[in-house]
């Protein structure tokens, strides 16, 4: 009952997969935006944050669509990837790394945001009439004292990739061993009579990985804050 | 030798604005004690030198190089001024140790003021691997003087900095100012609200009183 098989055991590796480079692929674009609407106010900041809030209200379903438009085979973007480079995103697990991104996105802004916000700003003061560029200021000052923030949105992040469901199969489709994640999987498997005990054995998995994923963090998050005492 | 003149408005509170005028200069060995009540502009004045804040007016220039001059456009961001200023509530940095916050604005070729240097005149010493989170009042001010002189500057600053200690951490931090202004003769500007403090560490007080820096009659 309870041993994985070979298909349940490469769902799950390929959901972690897809949860890993959904957090790698974010940490740059939303480390830049959270700055931006932390530090910044320009015209257009309104509608701006609220653009990158979106996928937090929007249905996955219709983001997933949305995906499918723009970079899909025939899609805007899409069709010029195909056509330049022979990437297509669609069935296939990079398509759900996107999916899961787009979706994560506004989680590991918010959380790196407010890290961003908690930083003193006189510090980074002080620290430019030491000499130090913003640059250098940003890199030796302002990110090292929000990486419980950055920390924490990966972890939001990463969670969110697991379980995300509606953009994935929307964009990436559900095809075994390449875009069925975890969530996908337990569908799939709750619609066939004798996929019962195989879609409960995921869904103690899913449970575990998750709770893992957070006792992880707390772990790395009050080591952090201990280094930073 | 550091040349001040300037001139600031900016709004100051909710419905005032603070009108500032400043014109002095500073040669090595020079240490100028600025005194002047609660939100007389001491602090403007300082964070205008040091290029937090932009003056309205004027000019500010050490030695050759220009570093604020209204008329032509001038004004160099804080990180290419040669200053070092230590700030009321020291603000070092707290993920960093003694050692760390130190060497924080140490340009890469050594200069003149060296670590071991600021570490003795200051006795730092035993705190090198200290984190700022375990250090009295005192201590922090005296490792922010040191990181401040590392920066190997043109002229030293100092704002408030003893207004955030008691009275005994006080006594026990000016000595270590005093030695430090006579040994390495930077240009000082020190200001303070408090009388007695700038009589005892400049060799010449001014006051700031009503937007406007004056040598006493």
């Amino acid at each position: 009952m309870w041993a994985l098989s070979p298909a349940e055991l490469a769902v799950v590796l390929l959901s972690l997969k897809v949860a890993a480079c959904c957090v790698l692929v974010l940490l740059l674009p939303a480390i830049a935006m959270a700055w931006l609407l932390a530090r910044k106010q320009f015209w257009g900041y309104a509608v701006l944050d609220a653009l990158v809030h979106l996928p937090m209200v929007l249905p996955p379903v219709v983001l997933g669509y949305m995906l499918l438009i723009m970079l899909g085979r025939r899609g805007w973007v899409g069709s010029w990837l195909y056509e330049q480079f022979h990437l297509q995103l669609t069935f296939h697990w990079w398509g759900a790394v996107i999916a899961s991104a787009v979706m994560a996105f506004p989680l590991m802004v918010r959380a790196i945001r407010q890290a961003l916000l908690q930083v003193n700003p006189l510090l980074e003061q002080a620290a430019q009439t030491l000499g130090a560029s913003p640059v250098r200021t940003f890199f030796t000052i302002t990110l090292p004292l929000s990486y419980h923030g950055v920390l924490t949105g990966g972890i939001l992040a990463f969670s969110r990739s697991l379980g995300e469901f509606g953009a994935t199969i929307t964009f990436a489709g559900n095809l075994e061993g390449e875009t069925r994640t975890l969530p996908l999987a337990i569908y799939s498997l709750t619609q066939s009579p004798e996929g019962d005990a195989a879609a409960l054995r995921l869904v103690i998995l899913s449970v575990l990985v998750s709770v893992a994923a957070l006792l992880i963090s707390q772990w790395l998050e009050r080591r952090l804050l201990r280094s930073q005492r | 030798m550091l040349t001040v003149d300037i001139q600031l408005h900016q709004p100051y509170g909710v419905n005032s604005r603070l009108d500032l005028q400043a014109r002095f200069d500073l040669r090595p060995g020079d240490c100028l004690g600025v005194m002047g009540a609660s939100g007389s502009g001491k602090t403007t004045l300082v964070h205008a030198i040091a290029g937090l804040l932009s003056p309205s007016a004027g000019l500010i220039r050490s030695e050759e190089q220009v570093w604020f001059d209204a008329k032509q456009g001038i004004q160099l961001p804080p990180w290419q001024r040669s200053v070092g200023l230590v700030f009321q509530d020291g603000r070092l940095f707290p993920h960093m140790t003694v050692e760390q916050n130190l060497r924080y604005g140490m340009p890469e070729a050594e200069g003149q003021i060296t670590l071991m240097e600021v570490v003795n005149v200051l006795e730092i010493g035993t705190l090198l691997q200290r984190k700022p989170g375990q250090l009295s009042g005192g201590e922090r001010q005296r490792v922010a003087i040191g990181r401040a002189l590392l920066r190997q500057p043109v002229v030293l600053m100092m704002d408030e900095p003893l207004s955030g200690v008691d009275d005994h951490l006080k006594q026990q931090v000016l000595p270590y100012i005093k030695q430090v202004i006579a040994s390495f003769g930077l240009p000082t500007l020190y200001v303070s609200h408090v009388r007695e403090e700038v009589a005892e560490i400049a060799n010449e007080v001014w006051v700031l009183a009503q937007g406007v820096l004056r040598q006493p009659v």
